[in-house]
């Protein structure tokens, strides 16, 4: 296997997985996202796409293939690391902020990397900060809106300076004021960024590329304009764009 | 949809900026645990017990009244001391020894004895929680705890608790709803047949969400041990101020002992 070069982020080669009760979710994915790329993973239920996520960071492993993080693979020896390089933002932000208040929550990975006390104290106010949730450090998680555990929750992540940031349904159960919020914040972040969504418009406001994913395959890769304008892909992949929505008239 | 603010656990904490809340949290567990360890030794039989126990008493009230908690959140903290009652009820039925003859109800001295001191190092010792729980936070509270050397794996299952007290009320809550929404009234044992599976499937729910929030552990670098950040040093006068309680409630024993 000849080495990625350095500016791939992430790297998914042949990546197929089969729970333990014989169901077979991944069925060989390829995939490859460039540094500072931002890319949208699209695909209905049940086709494999939280399976895949977390087979980035090693918390699902033992399957055939091999996924590899700025060139580290993701195996055993480099769990740590590799998970640092990935942040991964859970949907629900209940199940991701679990310390007692925001600030501890935010220096929870910084800690877990064993840095020093001021630069945690530093990460921690600039990530809030990068969410614009400056301040907030002292309330405790469950004060805040949906959308500023959303936000928070990134932010969670940002602290650990990740090489790639995974998204799970980001805008999910966000009303529209905190989804524009969050894409805000979103498209100012400086990351590389692999965002799992049903949310077509959003894909197309974010990510310029994406990925659909449907049994267990990778079944398109393209400019997100182009994949959503194609009506066959979109019906034959239970994917759906709103009604009244047309990929072509967006600016 | 969020919990509402405070929630179950935080109805307990009296927000206010007294001496008493503004003490570091480990040294009020300590002040409290010698308070107890200091009430429970004073012994039962002696001629001047309830003397002793009328200090005790005037010194947690006096503690409370500094901390401005008032006697109807006080009462309200008597109520974890329900079961205790019940129990010190029973003892002068069922005790041995002489018996007294009280509105007709033949009762044992000793039983009788028991029980007054029972319910008195109860009471004495809950009041003190009370004043402890109204003052301190919750989170403070877990993080005392831990100041004190508790076991990591104990206070991370009660860091837990008071994170997810309200988000797995907030479920019990929409699913009570979602049932009464659809002309469901538990008034009767027959909906025990509902509510078992309610229970039930708050659970499964629950212990999915604890192993989704230990995914988002692993994956911001969890490895068994929380970490923490830095601790505030305490000054030696913050001790003095905590440990007045407990010194004081010796000095009543210690009264109580050499002049009794």
């Amino acid at each position: 296997m000849s080495e990625p070069p350095p500016d791939t982020s992430l790297l998914v080669e042949d990546l197929a997985f089969a729970y333990p009760d014989g169901h077979q979710a991944l069925f060989g994915v390829d995939l490859r996202v460039e540094r500072g790329e931002r890319v949208a993973l699209l695909g209905p239920n049940g086709a494999g796409k939280t399976t895949l996520v977390l087979h980035l960071n090693g918390i699902l492993r033992g399957g055939r293939g091999a996924v590899r993080v700025a060139g580290l693979p993701v195996d055993r020896q480099h769990l740590q690391e590799v998970r640092r390089r990935v942040g991964i933002v859970f949907q629900d932000p209940d199940d991701q902020l679990f310390m007692p208040t925001v600030g501890e929550d935010v220096a929870f990975g910084p800690r877990n990397l064993g840095l020093p006390e001021a630069e945690v104290t530093a990460r921690v106010a600039a990530a809030l900060d990068q969410v614009g949730m400056a301040g907030s450090a002292d309330r405790p998680p469950h004060h805040l809106s949906f959308g500023q555990r959303r936000r928070v929750a990134v932010a969670t992540v940002l602290s650990m300076h990740p090489e790639i940031l995974v998204l799970d349904e980001p805008s999910s159960n966000l009303d529209p004021a905190g989804r524009r919020e969050l894409a805000e914040v979103l498209e100012a972040l400086p990351v590389t960024m692999l965002m799992v969504t049903h949310d077509l418009p959003y894909a197309l406001q974010l990510c310029p590329r994406s990925v659909v994913l449907d049994d267990g395959v990778v079944v398109a890769d393209g400019p997100t304009r182009e994949l959503l304008a194609d009506t066959h892909l979109l019906a034959a992949h239970r994917l759906e764009l709103p009604f009244g929505f047309d990929p072509a008239n967006v600016p | 949809m969020g919990a509402g603010h405070g929630g179950v656990l935080g109805a307990a904490y009296v927000p206010g900026s007294s001496v008493v809340h503004r003490l570091a949290p480990h040294l009020k567990l300590v002040a409290v645990l010698g308070f107890a360890v200091v009430v429970v030794a004073t012994p039962v039989h002696a001629g001047w017990a309830w003397a002793a126990y009328a200090g005790h008493l005037a010194l947690v009230l006096g503690a409370a009244a500094v901390a401005g908690v008032g006697p109807r959140r006080l009462a309200r903290g008597l109520v974890v001391e329900v079961p205790f009652v019940v129990f010190a009820l029973l003892l002068p039925v069922v005790a041995e020894g002489p018996r007294v003859q009280v509105a007709g109800l033949s009762l044992s001295e000793s039983g009788l004895t028991a029980a007054g001191g029972l319910l008195a190092k109860a009471t004495l010792s809950v009041l003190a929680a009370t004043v402890l729980a109204a003052t301190t936070d919750p989170r403070a509270l877990v993080r005392g705890l831990e100041r004190l050397r508790l076991p990591t794996v104990l206070v991370q299952i009660l860091m837990f608790m008071v994170r997810y007290t309200d988000v797995v009320g907030g479920e019990l809550r929409r699913m009570r709803v979602a049932r009464e929404s659809r002309g469901f009234r538990g008034r009767h044992l027959g909906a025990l047949r509902v509510l078992g599976p309610a229970a039930g499937s708050l659970f499964i729910r629950s212990y999915e969400r604890g192993e989704r929030v230990h995914l988002a552990m692993l994956s911001r670098g969890y490895t068994g041990r929380m970490p923490t950040g830095p601790v505030a040093a305490v000054r030696a006068g913050a001790w003095m101020t905590a440990l007045a309680l407990p010194v004081a409630a010796a000095a009543v024993l210690a009264c109580g002992l050499l002049l009794g």
